[in-house]
């Protein structure tokens, strides 16, 4: 059972940030439940065997004002993938800085390393204007190439299964996160 | 939250007004961009009469934005409606029908990140057959008004998105590779009713132009 979490304090970017993911999950057959993040409780993380955190517009920023609410994140020991959002949230809570860089529409990354089934030169698309600079955070692989002013768009922890991601694999790259859900 | 909807009169502009109004937001205008380039056919005054046809059916106020159709200053016009959308309304949002198209939803992502305003786009990657049967499911009256593709031929002007058209895009999807909802450009469609409107619109004329796989529907709106 994989948990969805909505970080959008919109109700109408559900359908943006959301549901394409669950969408997904619900072509694979996968099961999953969706709950905001500001409703989370034990039981809920009990329940799920993985957790997916989704992203949200470029304008909503609500969740660095609420990292309180992502304490869990630190002690659980369950497969975690964030994306776009959900990684600044994951890369917070680590210690990180949030940085300015606005990066809007498709860019071809480079995963130097395989990253959720993801290799080589691929196109992904970008919505954001924030991103952690994963560079200082030393409990983390980065799995893009960030020379030339390029900047972490894959992560993960060393030695959890802790995954993140810059941009929104829901749009084109839609085999990771089924690569996810088979962890 | 007050919104602005990006509004062209087919489907997808006035599903995501429909699925706007469903979470409770407030539509405070639509925005049409019309082209007057020659080549375009929606720079025609019908074409601007059937989408105050609409907005007057819900009621809710239309800028018209005419635009030389060049790439970027329509791109300049768009912002200049949507600023003022801004003013006039004081909108903190604007909603898109787009689905697929990256090219046009980044365009809008920009201008309203410039504008500080909230950018929706509430049928993004949407599966287009569930899509499809969820306007039949809510009764909207989407017509076919233009088709651009092969196979596609005048007798599909006029036509319905209805469970048998449905199946027959189906077919044509598994054949021919055309979007079951058009967003490749492959067909247009303007809609005639749906929940949002206090009133039915109805055909008063029509006419049809083209040749060949390219057929275009002008209807004049009672």
């Amino acid at each position: 059972m994989i948990l969805i979490i909505n970080i959008c304090k919109e109700k109408l970017h559900y359908y943006e940030f959301v549901k394409p993911i669950e969408d997904i999950l619900k072509k694979d057959g996968i099961e999953y439940f969706t709950k905001h993040y500001k409703k989370i409780n034990k039981r809920d993380l009990l329940k799920a065997n993985k957790i997916i955190i989704c992203g949200t517009s470029l304008k909503d920023n609500d969740f660095v004002e609420n990292l309180k609410e992502f304490e869990w994140i630190k002690n659980s020991d369950k497969p975690l993938l964030g994306v776009c959002g959900g990684m600044q949230i994951i890369g917070l809570l680590f210690k990180g800085k949030l940085k300015k860089k606005q990066e809007i529409g498709f860019y071809e990354e480079n995963f130097k390393k395989e990253f959720l089934g993801l290799k080589g030169k691929k196109q992904v698309y970008h919505l954001h204007n924030y991103y952690i600079d994963f560079c200082q955070l030393k409990d983390f692989e980065i799995f893009t190439s960030f020379a030339d002013g390029k900047i972490p768009q894959a992560v993960r922890h060393k030695s959890k299964q802790i995954y993140g991601v810059l941009f929104h694999p829901e749009v084109r790259n839609k085999e990771m996160i089924e690569e996810f859900c088979r962890l | 939250m007050k919104l602005a909807v990006l509004f062209s009169g087919g489907k997808d502009s006035c599903y995501a007004t429909y699925l706007a109004k469903q979470k409770r937001y407030e539509i405070s205008c639509l925005i049409s961009v019309f082209s007057a380039n020659e080549e375009s056919y929606m720079f025609h005054t019908p074409s601007i009469k059937k989408t105050k046809k609409q907005a007057d059916a819900m009621g809710i106020p239309l800028i018209i934005q005419k635009t030389k159709g060049k790439k970027e200053e329509e791109l300049k016009d768009l912002e200049k409606a949507i600023k003022k959308a801004k003013q006039k309304y004081r909108i903190r949002g604007v909603v898109s029908g787009a689905i697929e198209s990256v090219y046009q939803s980044t365009r809008i992502q920009k201008i309203c990140n410039k504008l500080g305003l909230e950018c929706f786009n509430p049928l993004w990657q949407k599966d287009e057959l569930e899509y499809l049967n969820e306007l039949i499911k809510n009764k909207f009256k989407v017509i076919i008004t233009g088709v651009f593709a092969y196979p596609f031929d005048e007798s599909w002007l006029g036509r319905k998105i209805n469970k048998r058209f449905v199946e027959d895009i189906k077919e044509l999807n598994k054949k021919f590779l055309i979007h079951p909802a058009g967003e490749g450009g492959e067909f247009e469609t303007f809609v005639l009713d749906c929940p949002l409107f206090n009133k039915k619109l109805e055909i008063k004329n029509k006419k049809i132009i083209g040749k060949g796989n390219s057929w275009s529907m002008e209807v004049e709106i009672k």
